[in-house]
């Protein structure tokens, strides 16, 4: 599978062969420029590969245009970024229904409350993104990629933009809520620690896997 | 390089990058401002050339006398008074002069009886030239002279019939006057004029030269004390006024466009300053910590501005000349109002001091528009800004509505100032201040107005994410709505004011006007008692009401008013207010409104007037609309007229005609029972007709007025457009994260739809509030104190509702322009964290 | 005062919701001297060289450069002592997108009143120092993030500050870009015989150091 990203048509991935299992936790691991985020990209149906297949559950995201992979989207991945991207005219409780009403689920709020509730936001539903620290707005984009209950959960840098200790706790948290639902989660870094928390650590350089190491 | 230049390089450095990056956030400011210069100047061009050739032709009349006694009413003043006048200290000659006006070949001519002797001392430009050589032509009583515009194909040699007020006689074309060409004049002998034309013993002007070094005020006011009741003296400065006044209302009228395009302009400049200083946060920030100081941040958000006003001002007075030229040639010096005459297209007189203070004006509009974001850069704290790259909103953050209140209040206070010179200065400030507040209160009102909607939920996620951002986040909507709604506002409030003026005329025309046919004889009062009977005996003619017009001087330093002679004077026209019944014994007399205002009258007043060589008081009974004489009118009963002057002639009559009666076949019959001499020269016109040519005069005085509003608005429009685009532009990372989520492109475009239709939406509603409340300065306030009548407040709906409506329609159309580009940004790469 | 360039004495700082980031920071820099500063993410080591550069005030506490107390100045007489003694380079690069490189460069000089020309002239020297010779007409879309931080280091030794301070100057780099910016910085730092305040918790970044302080609740202590 490769990317090609005109106009300039440079080459980011070089033919990736990756399958994972439903439930794993992967970290996709290199250097800025390796292909890490292109992977990510294609794997979460944000961009689509120039050749060959990506099959998530009975989908081929390969083979959808533009809306048809936003709709694929839709409760099916969940994302979460370094700049935690919270909308901020939004509650965090509006916030993290967004996503579920996108999805078409009936009781959006119940459940986003539920989901806050989950990542230990019970007291902030009401409050706007302004209104919380950097850690608290990651776990809202937490709870707001996990609340459709996602097949894939990517976290793009989760604490980028976060002390460590917040990102340790940022961290255990994902980890957490991965072990709860079942969903597959992609970690993308290039903070090896990170990386190592994951049951399987990919490496890439120069848009092709050079390692794949399973834990135990 | 001077030190000063130097030490704004970084300043230059970052203006100048910041137009290379956007050139057209620029050119909609640049552009704003030039039409609003270009406006302003091109009106003010307009208008001084027409008024310069005006005060051209008023000269000629003149001759170049110093000083002018003249009459206060058409009888005229006692010839006896002429020796007097002469023999008083400082004047150094005296020309008596007979003031006719004439018809002749059917053309009005100003007829003047000189004695051209003495004429020869004081008003020499007035001399004619005779065509045969023989100099004693110009004492014949049968010789005519007359102006090449008089001439109209006329050669010299010819006999000729001159009519005046009825009466015919012939001349002689004896030859021209080359002082005045242009306009249509003619000269005959003064005693020829008294003998010919039953003017015996009067004398209607008597033209001054006084002694060399003479002191004018002293003889001034030695000449009041000598002039009886009926005359007045006039000099130069007076007759500059009189016309001025002529077309002031329209020059206030187009002044007031004027301002609107400015205003817009400086609104303009403000929503793209405020846009780029919000957007350029980090870089002020970074300024800041590298050492700028507080001052240089200010002077570049000023200095840009300034380069704005600079640029805009230079490009609008060419474009103003341009616009100018081009209205004189297309329209006429009265751009289509029919206050001068047709066909006369007065040179472009260019005015060096008006477009240094049009550019001015501009650049001040510029810079005040750059005050408020310059202020707001300066208050950036550098080191937080730095780390805050994305716009911290807070939706808790309550807009405050205290400064747009204080700015309405002061505005409200300023509209209750009185006129400034005439000039209803404080009703202007008003305006704009009016308009400032209503931009003030922008960021209010979006949140007040969508407030029941964010409390809605909404199963579609497009309406319900625009609704929760623009409720969240309105003073930026407020910023991308600042120039539409000022423009939308102004606009508004021209129109609504232009419906209240049609519609009050339209009442008034339908109250003055309840008779069949109408009779004018343009001017000329052609009727005397024995014409009058006659028109009144024509077949299928059930009642005439006969009148004539008269000029009538009340203060020798302000316009003639018109005195209107009819009966019934008093009850004629329906009374504004009350009306109260004159005195036993007394003289009733009804004044209209624009007289009322400037000579501050009120039922119950009394008024000196000039009849009859005396001064007679006049109880003033009541008040009457009338918005055809600017200068005012008084009503007097024809009866009490006819015994004070004995000037039993009328001008005008309104005829009642039989039931059934054809009105046609009435006016054919009029004019084949009246006398050839006044059947040519009257007009009659049914009811309808004159009604429709009165509002199709008024429309088309104002049909120029709605191609610039809607030019305006186009410029306001435009200016939602690039700050709608760079805002969209500005929230990629957002969108990119909604797709991230699963949002499709065409969600966020349909979004971005309705987040624009909303903003329309909320730019209408204030709009059309903020022009409803500047048309009540209009009407209220600018009105009375430039021309000195009222009007009732008419709304029209249809207009509002259909603004509104445009205004959603263009702001969604152009919010989904700007964000189908916005989107197409790769939503991986928007959400990544760099600038 | 003690000759010292810098001087801190028992400053201390909460953030503005209360949270106390430091009690007891005292800290002197001799002229030429280069420290580096470790510490966890959010225990305030941005906040100290705010503090230094005049951007933020010390609840208690002073900060003197060149003799200078800080809180004695207003904020103007703080600016023109910013732009005249030091040098900044920061993680997200601030490189103004709308000037050229050679333009970002000389933004220092320019704003103490040099003339543009010879600004641009010392830029393009310094780009090229820093290995983008010829690009001074280049603008910054145009570059990678190592790039531009190269830019920034250039920027901030353009006026030969007394003073840099470098606040995680490779935080958004990756790491092999990282490690090449440093020596860079390194290099220049040296070569300039500016003292420096560089902020990371990058162990070999701080190695390059004359000396290593780690910054805790308590203050700076050697690490």
């Amino acid at each position: 599978m490769s990317l090609g990203k005109p106009p300039a048509r440079v080459q980011i991935l070089r033919g990736i062969d990756l399958s994972v299992a439903p439930g794993e936790s992967v970290a996709l691991l290199g250097p800025s420029g390796s292909g890490k985020s292109s992977l990510m990209a294609v794997l979460a149906g944000l961009e689509r590969p120039s050749g060959g297949q990506v099959r998530v559950t009975d989908l081929d995201f390969a083979r959808l245009d533009e809306d048809g992979l936003a709709i694929a989207r839709r409760g099916r991945i969940g994302i979460v970024l370094q700049a935690f991207h919270l909308l901020p005219t939004m509650t965090a409780l509006e916030n993290v229904a967004v996503p579920l009403e996108l999805a078409g689920q009936p009781d959006a709020f119940a459940r986003a409350e539920a989901e806050l509730t989950a990542v230990g936001l019970a007291h902030r539903l009401r409050h706007y993104p302004a209104q919380m620290s950097g850690g608290e707005q990651q776990r809202v984009a937490i709870a707001r990629a996990i609340a459709p209950r996602p097949t894939l959960l990517f976290a793009d840098e989760p604490t980028g933009n976060l002390d460590a200790a917040t990102g340790h706790a940022i961290m255990d948290l994902l980890f957490a809520r991965h072990a709860d639902t079942g969903a597959t989660l992609f970690v993308i870094t290039h903070d090896a620690g990170l990386a190592e928390r994951c049951a399987r650590v990919i490496e890439l350089s120069d848009g092709l896997i050079v390692a794949d190491r399973r834990h135990a | 390089m001077t030190a000063a230049w130097r030490a704004a390089t970084a300043p230059r450095w970052m203006i100048a990058g910041e137009w290379h990056a956007h050139p057209v956030r620029i050119a909609t400011a640049v552009i704003a401002i030039a039409i609003g210069v270009a406006l302003g100047f091109a009106v003010h061009l307009v208008n001084a050339s027409a008024l310069d050739r005006f005060a051209r032709g008023l000269a000629t009349v003149n001759g170049g006398a110093d000083l002018r006694i003249e009459t206060t009413s058409r009888q005229g003043i006692g010839e006896n008074l002429y020796p007097r006048i002469a023999r008083l200290p400082g004047i150094a000659a005296a020309s008596p002069v007979v003031v006719l006006h004439a018809r002749i070949g059917g053309m009005p001519v100003d007829l003047l009886g000189l004695d051209a002797l003495r004429a020869a001392q004081v008003t020499p430009t007035l001399l004619p030239r005779p065509g045969a050589g023989d100099p004693m032509a110009v004492f014949d009583p049968q010789s005519l002279f007359l102006s090449h515009a008089a001439l109209a194909g006329h050669r010299v040699g010819e006999r000729i019939i001159v009519v005046v007020d009825g009466r015919a006689q012939s001349f002689t074309i004896a030859g021209s006057l080359p002082g005045a060409q242009a306009r249509a004049l003619g000269m005959i002998d003064i005693a020829a004029a008294q003998s010919r034309f039953a003017r015996l013993g009067t004398i209607d002007r008597i033209d001054l030269k006084l002694a060399h070094g003479a002191d004018t005020g002293r003889i001034r006011a030695t000449l009041n004390a000598a002039l009886p009741p009926g005359a007045i003296l006039a000099g130069t400065a007076d007759d500059a006024d009189r016309t001025d006044a002529l077309s002031r209302a329209y020059r206030v009228n187009l002044d007031m466009l004027a301002l609107v395009a400015l205003l817009t302009g400086a609104f303009l400049v403000y929503s793209a300053q405020a846009l780029s200083v919000a957007r350029r946060g980090p870089h002020f920030a970074l300024l800041r910590v590298l050492g700028a100081d507080r001052r240089m941040v200010t002077g570049q958000v000023l200095a840009e501005g300034l380069v704005f006003g600079v640029i805009g001002a230079a490009v609008g007075i060419g474009l103003g000349l341009g616009i100018a030229m081009l209205v004189l040639r297309l329209v006429g010096g009265d751009l289509g109002s029919g206050y001068f005459s047709a066909g006369d297209v007065p040179p472009l007189v260019f005015a060096p001091g008006a477009a240094a203070g049009f550019a001015a004006l501009g650049i001040a509009t510029a810079l005040i528009g750059s005050l408020v974001p310059a202020r707001t850069a300066a208050r950036i704290a550098p080191a937080v800004a730095l780390k805050n790259l994305g716009d911290a909103i807070d939706p808790r953050r309550t807009p405050a509505i205290l400064p747009a209140v204080s700015l309405a209040g002061v505005g409200v206070a300023a509209a209750l100032m009185p006129a400034v010179g005439g000039i209803a200065l404080f009703g202007y400030l008003s305006i704009g201040l009016l308009l400032a507040g209503g931009v003030a209160a922008m960021p209010w009102l979006a949140r007040a107005l969508l407030a029941p909607l964010a409390r809605r939920h909404f199963v579609s996620p497009a309406i319900e994410l625009a609704v929760r951002r623009l409720w969240g986040a309105p003073s930026q909507a407020a910023v991308a709505l600042s120039g539409i709604v000022a423009s939308v506002g102004l606009m508004i409030a021209m129109a609504v004011m232009v419906a209240s003026f049609r519609g009050s005329v339209d009442e008034w025309l339908g109250q003055i006007l309840p008779a069949d046919l109408y009779l004018t004889a343009g001017g000329d009062a052609p009727f005397d008692p024995t014409a009058q009977r006659a028109l009144a005996g024509v077949a299928g003619v059930r009642h005439v009401v006969f009148s004539v017009q008269r000029p009538i001087a009340l203060a020798p330093d302000r316009p003639a008013l018109a005195l209107v002679v009819r009966p019934d004077a008093a009850s004629a026209y329906p009374s504004l207010g009350r009306r109260i019944a004159a005195p036993p014994g007394r003289i009733g007399i009804g004044v209209s409104e624009p007289a009322a205002r400037l000579y501050q009258l009120a039922p119950g007043a009394t008024v000196a007037l000039p009849l009859g060589g005396h001064r007679v008081l006049a109880f003033v009974t009541g008040i009457f609309r009338d918005y055809a004489r600017q200068a005012g009118a008084i009503a007097i009963d024809s009866t009490t007229y006819d015994q004070l002057t004995g000037d039993t002639h009328r001008g005008d009559a309104a005829i009642d005609i039989r039931p059934g009666a054809d009105p046609a076949t009435v006016i054919a019959a009029i004019h084949r029972r009246l006398p050839p001499l006044i059947a040519d020269t009257i007009q009659i016109l049914p009811v309808a007709a004159l009604r429709q040519r009165a509002l199709a005069i008024f429309d088309r005085s104002f049909a120029i007025t709605y191609g610039l509003e809607a030019v305006a608005i186009l410029v306001g429009l435009a200016g939602v457009a690039a700050t709608a685009s760079a805002q969209t532009m500005a929230r990629t990372r957002e969108f990119g994260m909604l797709r991230h989520l699963g949002v499709t492109r065409r969600q966020i475009v349909a979004m971005l739809g309705i987040e624009g239709a909303l903003l329309g939406l909320v730019g209408g509603i204030a709009g059309v509030g903020l022009g409803c409340g500047v048309a009540q300065v209009l009407i209220r306030v600018i009105n009375p104190q430039s021309f000195n009548w009222t009007m009732d407040t008419r709304t029209p709906l249809g207009l509002l509702a259909g603004v509104v409506l445009a205004l959603i329609v263009a702001s969604a159309i152009t919010a989904m322009l700007a964000g189908r580009s916005a989107v197409s940004v790769d939503a991986v790469r928007a959400v990544r964290e760099d600038w | 005062m003690n000759g010292n360039l810098l001087a801190l004495s028992h400053v201390a700082k909460s953030v503005p919701g209360g949270r106390l980031l430091f009690g007891d920071v005292s800290l002197d820099l001799a002229a030429g001297e280069f420290v580096a500063i470790m510490g966890e993410s959010g225990v305030g080591k941005s906040t100290l060289l705010n503090l230094v550069a005049g951007l933020d005030a010390p609840d208690r506490g002073t900060v003197a450069l060149d003799g200078t107390l800080l809180d004695t100045l207003g904020e103007d007489a703080r600016a023109a002592l910013r732009r005249r003694r030091i040098g900044f380079v920061f993680q997200a690069f601030h490189i103004l997108p709308h000037l050229t490189l050679g333009q970002n460069v000389g933004l220092p000089l320019v704003l103490l009143r040099a003339p543009p020309r010879a600004a641009i002239a010392r830029a393009t020297d310094l780009l090229a120092a820093v290995g983008l010779a010829g690009r001074e007409g280049d603008y910054p879309s145009q570059l990678s993030g190592g790039e531009l931080q190269r830019v920034a280091i250039a920027r901030a030794i353009a006026h030969r500050p007394a003073l840099i301070l470098a606040d995680e100057p490779t935080g958004n780099l990756d790491p092999d870009t990282a490690a090449r910016v440093l020596d860079l910085l390194v290099a220049q730092i040296r070569e300039t015989g500016a003292a420096a305040l560089l902020v990371t918790h990058s162990e070999v970044a701080a190695a390059a150091a004359d000396r290593v302080l780690r910054l805790t609740a308590d203050g700076l202590v050697a690490a």
